[in-house]
């Protein structure tokens, strides 16, 4: 029997969860159809834990459920009013840190993070709004970068560097300066190789890296969370 | 420029009364009046005291993103600004004749816009001081009151407007602040299901703004003393024509005409627009006065809207829109009517055209077509107008090559008929506030003539950057501590 085929089984709220070795609490959880909200974690990619909004219980610790491998007779809380709350606060903070204005937002219906705040029941922002100046690049012909939005989850600097090969994106500064920058020393998206067929362009979970022109294009009832809630999209994109 | 009663000599020596906020309107707007010891009225400003933004932050932003992001300004009409700004940008992506699906489809939207946002103005608004009298008991005067001494009356006009709601959401995606009308087209055509939801109902629809016709014409001949009169004032009438001459709100070229109905330019392109109107500025309101340029500002101002569409135009092209049209010219024996209460009449014959259109444009398969979208030759500049409820409306852009928004300016309906507006409150202060002591029923006079217009009055302070300004700071009791002033010119005085 090799290391793969090994198995065992986890409680996510009580409901009894297969896994098998390797597999993350997010990767088994999903494959189960359970869904727990996340945003910087892509399944193409591998897991750097730093949105925090996967954060669990497992056997009463906090952890990451992108990033913590499931343990046979783990006991894991996941949708639990403690959770959620802790999970709505850090979408409050990603909105008031950014310039997210979803009513004229060309990414709304599709946007990871407003449906999940949806999902979550955020009602407010909350906090005093930041309202930074970030202006945009429009430099390149065929794509947009919208840095308000950015909410640093870094799926563009990874798919640059490890799919297309190109490094076009990386987070500069630190703490509350972090900010996402283009690799180019004019700091133009216009001055470096990125392309409109990249994967980088099309992995943005909000609306930073946009292809120009076709903004509005899907009629609202067709967009990705349109009919449905993240919670059961997310589920039945692993299913599909 | 300044009007009979806009600046009164030893303001400091009068006693002002403020009508704030102006109520049944949108938006926020105030009256002052100056009077002396015996009531006479020295002074009638319209002030607009909401401060906007929009011309400022539309800059630096996608195209794209505009026709979504502009219709913000309101949530009574917005699918004007949707639409104005879709049809300017149509221009700078090349695609001034849009596909006939898309076309038809912008328009029906337009058209539902048309109808919600009438029906919404005579009943809920207006309908409380038409039928109970001006100076009617105030607590009863609203849509509350009248739906409970005319259910049939409000039932007919909650069900108009909500129709009109229906239309926008089958056409833009929702009720309110949809995304269809992109530049180019629209992102949707309509289903046959869609279609025929909205077919069962159209009917109904075109018999009760029949209805409302009648009401209002009824209205004004059982007191032509009063309808013929109140705030009446001669001014210019503009609007946009179809190239015979026909009542179109969604597309056209500019038609302007004097107080007695002559043409004073017609069928002009309005992408030449700012060769004809230029704004003035002043000091005490941040809503500005357009006024036609080869009359100058003491004589080019105008009306728009519904009272200047029904008479500036040669006919309506639907049939009882159009023999009510007829019989309101008859009313006016051969002169333009320009009294304020007729500004009901005539939109309830827009309603009524508005529905006929719908039901119209429901029977065109067109709208179920597939090919939504055009593109062509890219321009920098695009200007786009439309008849929005309240009156013309114009979106005017600029594009940069990397496709974001360098300049924009939008003149709105409300700010139109500004001087308008302001003419009308000042003519009914005189007649029935001056000398007078002053009740609420009175001051709702005001109100009346202003409600006439269907102001939008938050649409009309969209710019940022050209008003003058003055910030005031007062200790707790009132007294000014100190005050900086900009004027027109961005210079501030301290």
């Amino acid at each position: 029997m090799s290391d793969d085929s090994q198995t065992g089984t986890f409680l996510l709220d009580d409901e009894e969860i297969p896994f098998t070795r390797g597999q993350t609490v997010i990767q088994a959880a999903r494959a189960a159809g359970k869904y727990i909200p996340h945003l910087c974690w892509h399944p193409d990619f591998k897991a750097h834990g730093s949105c925090k909004l996967c954060t669990i219980k497992a056997n009463g610790r906090l952890g990451a459920a992108c990033t913590l491998e499931a343990q046979d007779g783990m006991a894991v809380e996941n949708r639990t009013p403690e959770l959620d709350d802790k999970r709505r606060t850090l979408l409050q903070l990603l909105f008031v840190e950014g310039n997210h204005f979803c009513p004229s937002c060309e990414k709304s219906g599709n946007c990871v993070l407003q449906a999940t705040a949806y999902d979550l029941g955020m009602m407010t922002p909350h906090f005093d709004m930041f309202y930074p100046d970030r202006p945009v690049d429009a430099s390149h012909p065929d794509m947009l970068l919208d840095f308000n939005r950015c909410i640093l989850c870094e799926l563009c600097v990874q798919a640059s560097r490890d799919v297309d090969g190109k490094n076009v994106f990386a987070l500069s500064g630190r703490g509350i300066q972090s900010h996402l920058i283009v690799n180019a020393e004019s700091r133009r998206l216009a001055d470096t190789d990125f392309s409109a067929t990249d994967r980088a362009a099309s992995i943005c979970p909000v609306g930073v890296i946009l292809k120009k022109r076709v903004g509005f294009a899907i009629p609202i009832g067709e967009r990705t969370y349109d009919a449905a809630p993240i919670s059961q999209v997310d589920i039945a994109k692993e299913n599909t | 420029m300044t009007f009979e009663l806009e600046t009164a000599a030893q303001a400091d020596k009068l006693r002002r009364v403020a009508i704030d906020p102006i109520s049944r309107v949108e938006g926020h707007g105030k009256v002052t009046l100056l009077l002396d010891e015996d009531n006479k009225v020295h002074q009638v400003r319209l002030h607009i005291v909401e401060f906007r933004g929009f011309e400022r932050f539309i800059q630096g932003r996608p195209y794209w993103e505009v026709p979504v992001m502009v219709q913000r300004l309101c949530g009574i009409c917005p699918v004007s600004h949707h639409i104005a700004a879709s049809k300017a940008l149509d221009v700078v992506v090349g695609a001034r004749q849009l596909t006939p699906a898309a076309e038809k489809i912008r328009r029906l939207m337009h058209y539902g816009q048309i109808l919600q946002s009438h029906a919404l103005h005579f009943y809920y608004l207006s309908t409380p001081d038409l039928l109970f009298g001006f100076d009617s008991e105030v607590a009863r005067r609203n849509i509350v009151g009248i739906a409970a001494a005319y259910p049939d009356i409000a039932r007919q006009g909650i069900s108009l407007r909500k129709f009109g709601q229906e239309v926008i959401r089958v056409t833009a995606g929702k009720r309110i602040h949809g995304t269809s009308s992109v530049p180019g087209g629209v992102n949707k055509s309509l289903t046959r299901d869609e279609r025929n939801f909205l077919l069962k109902d159209v009917d109904q629809m075109i018999a009760w703004s029949h209805e409302a016709v009648r009401i209002i014409k009824q209205l004004h001949q059982s007191n032509p003393a009063l309808y013929d009169h109140f705030g009446a004032f001669r001014s210019n009438f503009m609007s946009i024509v179809a190239p015979d001459g026909a009542m179109d709100l969604y597309h056209g070229a500019l038609r302007a005409s004097d107080a007695d109905g002559r043409i004073l330019f017609d069928q002009v392109d309005y992408q030449d627009y700012e060769q004809l109107i230029t704004e003035e500025v002043k000091p005490w309101t941040y809503m500005k006065f357009p006024f036609l340029q080869q009359l100058g500002p003491e004589h080019g101002w105008y009306k728009v809207g519904p009272l200047a569409r029904v008479q500036n135009c040669d006919r309506i092209p639907t049939p009882l829109a159009e023999a009510e049209r007829k019989e309101f010219v008859a009313y006016g024996q051969g002169k333009p009517l320009h009294a304020t209460l007729a500004y009901h009449w005539a939109r309830m014959i827009e309603m009524l055209f508005a529905a006929e259109t719908i039901k119209e444009l429901l029977h065109d398969d067109d709208l179920q077509g597939t090919d939504l979208m055009r593109t062509g030759e890219r321009r920098k500049e695009g200007i786009g107008v439309i008849e929005a409820p309240r009156g013309t409306l114009f979106h005017h852009y600029r594009v940069g090559d990397n496709d974001l928004v360098t300049m924009a300016n939008l003149i709105v309906s409300t700010t139109n008929n500004n001087q308008a507006m302001n003419t009308a409150v000042r003519e009914v202060a005189k007649k029935y506030l001056s000398g007078h002591e002053i009740t609420e029923g009175l001051l709702n006079h005001i109100e009346v003539a202003i409600r006439a217009f269907d102001p939008c009055l938050s649409c009309a302070t969209h710019a940022l950057g050209q008003m003058p300004l003055e910030v005031t700071l007062e200790d707790c009791t009132g007294q000014l501590i100190d005050k900086v002033t900009r004027d027109t010119h961005g210079i501030c005085h301290a």
